[in-house]
């Protein structure tokens, strides 16, 4: 008798355990789909590595136990060759997807992410957003499957004109963006910050440029420059950015530029000594967070002569694993639920994956071009320059409203 | 006025690179009676030889070297493909030089990689050729080089000062193209060379029967011609992107150019590479749209069609399409071309 309940106790221990540990010692497959080749590939190229790299980091040590393998496939940052890519993901028994480059392509994921859980109950795909910022996605297009851990467009602008509210030096403002659903976004909800918050600003000009196409930028400064705007505001990023900061350059243009993504691969060569000041960048993280990141930051660029710069990744693997370890699974659709309304603490402070529109509530960060120095030393593609911290918004502060009417499974 | 003046010279720059290429491509074209669709990759081909010339050697004799490699790639290309192809007539020499452009696109994204490559121009041209100060009080003036911080800033807010800079790699594109083109003319129109290859793109037979070799004048010209892509693919990549698209965005181009100045002829193709290089730029200027031309005339408006996004489309939306439309207006109204002899 006493053997018998001594058994039953630890087989119900040992089951206990198993349990708790299902999922500890399985591998998660990843496939990143992404441009690598063309004009944005040195982006995708270096989001990669900090994939491979953060990968290299959780497989060592994470809540849930887990094992990371990263795959790649090049999107060409085509929406068409996009779907082509997901499906040989899925073919490849990939549950989990990720992509950040162009919300032209993001946009076209989550239709087809969504098509294929309804179709294929059991075989369910996360979608893991690093960076398309199209607020549509966590409103109109909302959708249970797909999760954004950057901040979306009308998180990034209502802090940027929050920090712009004050600058009184802003007379005339240019919107100079990419002709695709982002740039779009950018433009609109700029003009409608402005108003509310600035009406005296004056919109001098707007352009709308073709989707890492353009390799001169020299006809648009000039357009810029005559227009008398002394603050440009762009979302471009990647060749689009850089280009755009070397004609700038090249012209002489000494207005103040507001950016999304001037810490992105290129930018910073680009823009060298020049801009100090002049150039600010609004988004979740900055070249000097601290902390145990700031010493990945500088092993990765030691290992690879590169800077990490899209941190959301980090955030991506944090929570993950976090939501891995509370379903105890790696099933995506019990990890989706365990993902969403999920609190985790990241490099820049407590995040929340909110949960009626899967939109990462986090911390946003207004920093400028400057010279390293002590508390920011950070050197930017070794320029010698880095982007230091001007203001902090809180997630409460950075938090948008949502329209979104979330359909859940089952 | 100072943005006009910067504007034209951004766009003159442009069509001149433009014409780099079409004057080749369009001497190709009058030899061979099709167009060479790896035209543009020679002008890759420069440029990528160039980036790593320029490692090695450093820019100027890169500068003298891609090209050359580039013409000596494009005679043997001509001497022992094209001239194989020759006799089964035009289309397979077509499709012989559209195969290379895709030969050439992979090899360079073996060889250099898939993405961009860092190609700066040299110390030389890195800054300002000369800078433009608009003045509100004093007028326009022109320094050379750049121009000291004190007179584009003045202590007086009224006094409007705004300092335009012209870059040193574009003004360098603008002198290397005029001299190619002067160094061209003279070649076809002043020497012996010149009127036996002029005479040999008309009349081969005749020209054979008087002694020259013809197809070493043609496998020469186009070397040459390849040369001159090389060249301009050295500038070109220098001053913009050196990538694996770079032949692709250039090649369309170039065909319009080629196509709206009148096939073979020179005279055309530098026109139409000007007229293209400029509308390029100050299309990117204009803000007109229908919906403005339409209120600008007094035609009230509903509110329903001023949402319409066919009639919000400013000119500056649609300029990556303008040279496009230029090209098939000019085919259904003027098919030889602004200056073409034949009717084709």
């Amino acid at each position: 008798m006493k053997f018998t309940h001594k058994f039953i106790a630890t087989a119900a221990l040992s089951t206990l355990s198993s349990l708790a540990f299902a999922q500890a010692g399985e591998t998660v497959k990843i496939v990143m789909i992404e441009a690598f080749s063309g004009l944005m590939a040195p982006v995708g190229n270096n989001q990669l590595k900090t994939y491979q790299f953060l990968a290299e980091k959780y497989n060592a040590n994470n809540p849930a136990k887990v094992k990371f393998e990263i795959v790649s496939i090049d999107n060409k940052l085509s929406p068409a060759e996009s779907l082509n890519a997901l499906q040989s993901a899925i073919d490849q028994g990939a549950r989990y997807v990720t992509q950040g480059n162009g919300s032209s392509v993001a946009g076209a994921l989550i239709e087809a992410v969504n098509k294929h859980n309804d179709r294929n109950p059991g075989k369910e795909v996360v979608y893991l957003n690093y960076s398309a910022v199209d607020p549509d996605f966590t409103n109109s297009k909302c959708s249970f499957w797909h999760f954004r851990f950057d901040a979306d467009t009308s998180m990034k602008i209502e802090s940027m004109t929050t920090f712009m509210k004050d600058k009184t030096d802003i007379k005339k403002v240019y919107l100079l963006n990419q002709n695709y659903s982002h740039g779009h976004q950018v433009a609109k909800y700029a003009k409608e910050n402005l108003a509310r918050k600035r009406p005296d600003i004056q919109i001098v000009g707007e352009d709308l440029h073709p989707l890492a196409q353009v390799r001169d930028f020299s006809p648009y400064v000039a357009k810029i420059k005559a227009s008398g705007a002394d603050t440009v505001i762009t979302g471009n990023w990647g060749s689009d950015l850089s280009l755009l900061v070397k004609a700038a350059n090249e012209a002489g243009y000494t207005g103040k530029f507001y950016t999304y993504y001037t810490g992105v691969s290129g930018t910073p060569t680009a823009l060298g000594k020049n801009g100090e000041g002049r150039v600010f960048q609004i988004s979740y993280a900055h070249y000097n967070m601290g902390g145990k990141f700031q010493k990945w930051m500088e092993e990765f660029n030691t290992k690879f002569k590169d800077d990490m710069y899209t941190d959301s990744i980090d955030n991506i693997f944090n929570s993950l694993t976090l939501a891995m370890a509370k379903a105890k699974s790696t099933d995506p659709v019990k990890v989706a639920f365990a993902l969403e309304g999920l609190k985790f603490q990241s490099f820049a402070g407590e995040n929340e994956m909110r949960k009626t529109d899967h939109q990462l509530q986090q911390t946003m960060f207004m920093t400028v071009w400057q010279k390293v120095d002590k508390k920011y030393p950070y050197s930017a593609e070794n320029t010698g320059m880095t982007l230091a911290p001007v203001q902090k918004f809180e997630p409460y502060v950075a938090s948008t409203p949502t329209s979104c009417q979330m359909k859940r499974p089952g | 006025m100072e943005f006009f003046v910067i504007s034209t010279l951004i766009g003159l720059s442009y069509g001149l690179l433009l014409f780099m290429l079409s004057s080749g491509l369009t001497l190709i074209f009058s030899m061979m009676g099709v167009l060479n669709f790896a035209h543009a990759s020679f002008y890759m081909i420069g440029a990528y030889i160039g980036f790593t010339l320029n490692s090695v050697l450093g820019f100027w004799t890169a500068l003298f070297l891609a090209p050359v490699l580039a013409g000596l790639f494009g005679a043997f290309f001509e001497k022992f493909c094209l001239r194989r192809v020759h006799k089964f007539g035009h289309v397979p020499e077509l499709l012989i030089t559209f195969g290379l452009s895709y030969v050439v696109l992979e090899i360079v994204q073996l060889v250099w990689g898939r993405t961009a490559v860092e190609f700066q121009p040299p110390m030389e041209l890195q800054g300002p050729a000369f800078t433009l100060i608009q003045n509100s009080l004093s007028g326009l003036s022109l320094i050379w080089g750049a121009a000291s911080p004190e007179l584009c800033q003045v202590a007086d807010t009224a006094v409007r000062v705004v300092c335009s800079p012209f870059p040193a790699t574009r003004g360098f594109m603008m002198l290397v193209a005029i001299s190619m083109m002067i160094g061209l003319w003279l070649l076809l129109t002043k020497t012996r060379v010149g009127l036996v290859i002029q005479a040999a793109l008309t009349h081969p037979e005749m020209v054979e029967s008087l002694g020259h070799n013809v197809p070493r004048v043609f496998m020469s010209v186009f070397g040459v011609g390849t040369a001159l892509a090389g060249l301009a693919g050295v500038i070109g990549g220098s001053t913009f992107v050196t990538e694996p698209a770079m032949a692709a965005t250039v090649g369309s181009v170039i065909f319009v150019v080629v196509v709206v100045g009148g096939m073979g002829s020179l005279a055309g193709a530098f026109l139409a590479s000007l007229i293209i290089g400029i509308v390029q730029t100050f299309a990117v200027a204009l803000d007109y749209s229908v919906l403005s031309l339409l209120q600008n005339i007094g035609i009230s408006v509903g509110a329903a069609s001023q949402d319409n996004a066919l009639l919000k489309l400013t000119i500056s939306q649609v300029a990556p399409i303008l040279p496009y439309l230029f090209l098939v207006l000019i085919l259904i109204f003027r098919p030889r071309g602004l200056l073409g002899k034949r009717e084709t």
